[in-house]
C-alpha cells in the first residue's frame, strides 16, 4: 500500500477478502511510521536509511515500512506464518516499489495526489504478490 | 542526464511556442505562469528519480544544500556558486554562469527578455521542493546576464 500525505495512492491484497481488516492495520502502522521518523532527528548518528523496517507484529502478520525523501510511505503486511521471508528479500521488495513509484511519478499523464492508475505498476506489484503467496 | 544543448534548445522552442499560441491576448502575464507550471511538474517527477538512493534529509538547510549540489549539477552540469539565507526561511542561490541565459547574452542586452528564460527553472526549483514537503515560493532576478539570483521563501504552515 503506498501514501501520499497520509492519504492512500495504492492499495492492493491477497486474497481479497478480510481487505478491511487490512485497511485497518494498514492505517494504524502510519502512526508508527510517523513515530519512527520523527525519532531520527533526535538520535544522532543515526543510519537515516529510507528502509524502516519490521513496525509491529502481531500474532496473525507483520507489518514493514519504507518512506522515500518526497514523503510517500510504502506498507507492506505479510502473513506471520510465512516465515520463509527474510529481511533481504523484503528490503529488495520495496526497492522494485519504489523504483516503479518512481517511474509512475514521471510519467506526465499522472498527477501527484491522484490514485495510481498505471498497468506497469499493478503488474509490478501481482508479480511481488503471487511470489510470496 | 541528456545532454545540455538539446534542453536549451527544446526549452527556447517552448517558450517561442507558448508565446505564439497566445498572440493576440492581452494577458502576457499567463505565459510566464504556464512555463512555471510546466517546471513544476518536470521538479516534481525529477525530484522522486533523484532522491531514491539518497539518506534521508535532516533539516531545511540539507534539502537546500541538497538542491544548490546534486540537483542543479543533475540538471545544468554545474553547482550554484553561492548560497545565502537569513535563516528564517529565505534563501538566495546565485548562479554566475547560468547555462539556460549563456547564450543570450553577456551584458545587458535582452535583459527584458531574460525573466521568460528563468520562469520554467524557477518552477523546477518550487516542483522539487513541494514534493520533499516544503511550500515555497521562488522568484528570480537578473542585472547582469548571464549571471542571476533565484529567491526561495518557505512559507511555514
Amino acid at each position: 500500500m503506498c501514501f501520499w500525505q497520509n492519504y492512500p495512492l495504492y492499495i492492493r491484497s491477497v486474497p481479497t477478502q478480510n481487505e478491511l481488516k487490512f485497511h485497518y492495520t494498514v492505517h494504524t502502522s502510519l502512526d508508527v511510521v510517523e513515530e519512527k521518523i520523527s525519532a531520527v532527528g533526535k538520535a544522532l548518528g543515526d543510519q537515516r536509511e529510507l528502509y524502516l523496517g519490521l513496525l509491529y507484529p502481531t500474532e496473525d502478520y507483520k507489518v514493514y515500512g519504507y518512506v522515500t525523501n518526497s514523503k510517500v510511505k510504502f506498507v507492506i503486511v505479510v502473513d506471520s506464518s510465512n516465515t520463509s521471508l527474510r529481511d533481504n528479500e523484503i528490503r529488495s521488495m520495496f526497492r522494485k516499489l519504489h523504483n516503479s513509484f518512481t517511474d509512475v511519478m514521471c510519467n506526465p499523464f499522472h498527477n501527484p495526489g491522484d490514485t495510481i492508475q498505471s498497468k506497469a505498476f499493478d503488474g509490478i506489484v501481482s508479480g511481488m504478490m503471487v511470489q510470496t503467496a | 542526464m541528456a545532454d545540455e544543448a538539446p534542453f536549451q534548445l527544446l526549452h527556447s522552442e517552448v517558450i517561442q511556442y507558448i508565446y505564439k499560441s497566445a498572440e493576440g491576448e492581452t494577458e502576457s502575464g499567463r505565459n510566464v505562469t504556464k512555463l512555471e507550471n510546466i517546471g513544476f511538474r518536470v521538479g516534481q517527477g525529477l525530484i522522486e528519480r533523484m532522491t531514491k538512493d539518497t539518506a534521508r534529509f535532516k533539516d531545511e538547510l540539507d534539502i537546500m544544500k541538497f538542491i544548490c549540489k546534486d540537483f542543479w549539477t543533475c540538471v545544468f552540469k554545474k553547482q550554484i556558486d553561492n548560497l545565502r539565507t537569513n535563516h528564517q526561511g529565505i534563501y538566495v542561490l546565485q548562479d554566475n554562469k547560468f547555462g539556460l541565459l549563456s547564450h543570450l547574452s553577456v551584458g545587458k542586452q535582452y535583459l527584458e527578455h531574460a525573466p521568460k528564460y528563468l520562469a520554467f527553472t524557477c518552477g523546477l526549483v518550487r516542483g522539487a521542493l513541494s514534493n520533499l514537503g516544503v511550500k515555497s515560493i521562488v522568484t528570480s532576478e537578473v542585472s547582469v546576464m548571464p549571471s542571476c539570483k533565484f529567491q526561495v521563501m518557505i512559507q511555514k504552515a
